[in-house]
């Protein structure tokens, strides 16, 4: 970054702060910090529910997951239009005629109290621990781009994160998502053109034959993570929790002018998300050739990380690494010249060959970088070494013109910042709601009160983020991870939904105790997955399992419940 | 199994979108365009795998 960047990104950060505390300034009672006003138009909802989901991780995780996997992920959002189709017909019309807060405060009125708790509570778990996650998006941003410990970054943004929510709410949110969003998508379509300007022919080709372009594999496997059936149904149930259960997206989208307008925002959504997630997507497998033709890529491309290691105690090691890394990349480079002459030659055999070398010298390039990572987890084993989130930040960082750098760290940032304000602004709200106002029942009516918790509750759970992403560590890449994590709750909440939905005969007390039984069902295979073989399945179907169990188990016990009574009569 | 909730009035509504006169057009255009996408994405990974 040179001055012309640090000018563009100080002038965007300041502009779009000044901007949102302007507007919001008399942000003063519950509904509007809670649910921003409701004369929300439908684009509004549309673009403020795709970036409070998108935000700055899906900005420098997927392209990381196209790079690292290709374009095979898109297949995790197969279900999704399905659900949205279900959320519109479903769950929106009810919750706007309830008039509800949050999606939990509609369990506490069609079952009870405990099952409304129990509702907030799952919520709370496990959007508490993404928060953790994803409060690495800003961080990386920063720490890749001025060369911080990521630990302490971490600790800066979260502080900044936690001012600009409690001092904002959602209205704040939705003002300056739309705008960053834009600027995000021109500078995605700016990186794009960038690297087809300096790709050579045949790249989608190269692309192919190193395995970075097969969307949609009809397997029945169910221990490959993505596949067209796993993300049919697993994605199904998990986006139909997603936008119908989670907080984060139901407070998107209550806060519409009319039913019209939630709908046409969701359908909006159904229909945007698989073609954005694809260009993302491909945007990093063509990253991973851009790197085929550069002539030194980085083996890890936290180089941050990479650098203190090189210059630290165990040197010799590590450059070691970095040498026979770009010995095989030269190979690499040399198959890969050999197979692209070959490929619109006259002999198939030839071709053939050149192609399984090609593949196989890309094999060895991908044994050193996992070399790389043992090496650095040996000399420190907290660290991460998924640095597929670092590539596409990298890429922008070294290759975009400058001018153009600047105002894309700047939204990118600005965007994790909205998108951290969105989630920790769910977390506030349904603790306020959900579990202080249960226990305070009196302060219902004391606006500024309930502002003033809101607000506390939104600062509780940035620092329990902070704690999280400092304390602990994950093997997986950011959006995977989240995935995960949301997947080990997210059935279960939905199979209450629809319990709630659609079987009207079933009680509180049956729902509550089997929603706590499919919940441990899901974290016993969840931690039985590295044990028994047999139970190691994609993630995604967790979701599927998790709601039946739960609706399953309800009407299980809702008729043993209820045959009680008449064998008690009977005895008498 | 039905909804525990009565349809509401508004539930009726026109989605007020041109060519689209029900809610229920609009969820079938969404639904054949993913159907579409599904296809494209199909014939794209044979082509290039």
């Amino acid at each position: 970054m040179n001055a012309l960047d640090w000018i563009v990104l100080l002038t965007t950060m300041l502009g779009i702060a000044a901007y949102g505390t302007w507007r919001t300034r008399h942000t003063d009672n519950l509904n509007t910090y809670l649910k921003g006003n409701r004369n929300t138009g439908w684009v509004t909802i549309g673009i403020s529910v795709a970036a409070t989901q998108a935000s700055a991780i899906t900005f420098l995780s997927i392209p990381g997951q196209g790079f690292e996997s290709g374009i095979g992920f898109v297949q995790n959002y197969f279900g999704l239009p399905l659900a949205l189709i279900i959320v519109c017909a479903v769950f929106l019309p009810i919750y706007r005629r309830l008039g509800v807060y949050t999606a939990y405060e509609y369990l506490g009125q069609r079952f009870d109290q405990k099952t409304r708790l129990l509702g907030a509570v799952f919520f709370l778990l496990q959007r508490g621990v993404q928060s953790g996650i994803t409060i690495y998006a800003p961080a990386i941003i920063l720490s890749t781009v001025l060369g911080w410990r990521l630990d302490l970054t971490i600790i800066f943004i979260g502080t900044i994160v936690v001012v600009y929510t409690v001092t904002g709410g959602s209205a704040a949110v939705n003002l300056t998502q739309k705008w960053q969003m834009g600027v995000i998508f021109g500078g995605m379509v700016t990186a794009f053109i960038v690297l087809l300007t300096k790709l050579p022919a045949g790249s989608l080709h190269v692309a192919g034959a190193l395995g970075k372009l097969e969307a949609v594999d009809f397997s029945f496997s169910p221990d490959r993570r993505y596949t067209f059936w796993s993300g049919l149904f697993g994605g199904l149930f998990l986006s139909l929790s997603y936008f119908g259960t989670d907080q984060s997206q139901v407070q998107r989208y209550i806060g519409g002018a009319a039913l019209r307008e939630g709908r046409l925002g969701l359908m909006f959504n159904a229909l945007l998300k698989i073609p954005m997630q694809l260009f993302i997507l491909l945007l990093g497998a063509l990253v991973f050739v851009f790197y085929q033709f550069q002539p030194d890529p980085p083996v890890f491309f936290n180089r941050v990380e990479w650098q203190r290691h090189i210059d630290g105690p165990d040197s010799a090691k590590f450059r070691a690494i970095d040498a026979k890394h770009a010995a095989l990349h030269g190979e690499r480079q040399g198959k890969l010249k050999t197979w692209m002459g070959l490929r619109e030659g006259a002999d198939p055999a030839a071709e053939a060959a050149a192609r399984s070398a090609l593949v196989a010298a890309q094999n060895e390039v991908d044994a050193v970088r996992k070399e790389a990572k043992a090496a650095l987890t040996a000399a420190n084993p907290r660290i991460n070494t998924k640095d597929s989130d670092y590539v596409f930040i990298g890429f922008i960082t070294t290759q975009l013109p400058h001018g153009v750098i600047g105002l894309l760290i700047a939204v990118m940032f600005a965007a994790a910042l909205g998108s951290k304000a969105g989630e920790l602004n769910a977390l506030g709200t349904t603790s306020t709601i959900d579990l202080w106002r249960h226990f305070r029942p009196l302060a219902e009516h004391d606006e500024a009160r309930n502002v003033r918790n809101a607000k506390g509750w939104t600062a509780f759970w940035g620092v329990f983020a902070i704690l999280f992403a400092v304390f602990v560590s994950f093997e997986e890449n950011l959006i995977e991870a989240t995935n995960i994590i949301a997947s080990l709750f997210y059935g279960v909440v939905l199979g209450i939904f629809l319990v709630a939905f659609f079987c009207k005969h079933v009680r509180g007390t049956a729902v509550f105790w089997s929603a706590l039984a499919a919940e441990a069902l899901i974290i016993t295979l969840f931690f039985l997955r590295n044990v028994a073989p047999s139970l190691k399945f994609s993630y995604l179907w967790y979701n599927v399992i998790g709601c039946a169990a739960c609706v399953l188990f309800s009407l299980l016990l809702q008729s043993l419940l209820r045959s009680r009574p008449k064998v008690a009569e009977a005895r008498a | 199994m039905k909804p525990s909730i009565p349809p509401d009035p508004s539930d009726k509504e026109a989605p007020g979108v041109p060519g689209f006169r029900t809610w229920g057009s609009v969820y079938l255009f969404v639904f054949v365009a993913f159907i579409l996408l599904v296809i494209a994405l199909a014939i794209f990974s044979r082509v290039y795998a």
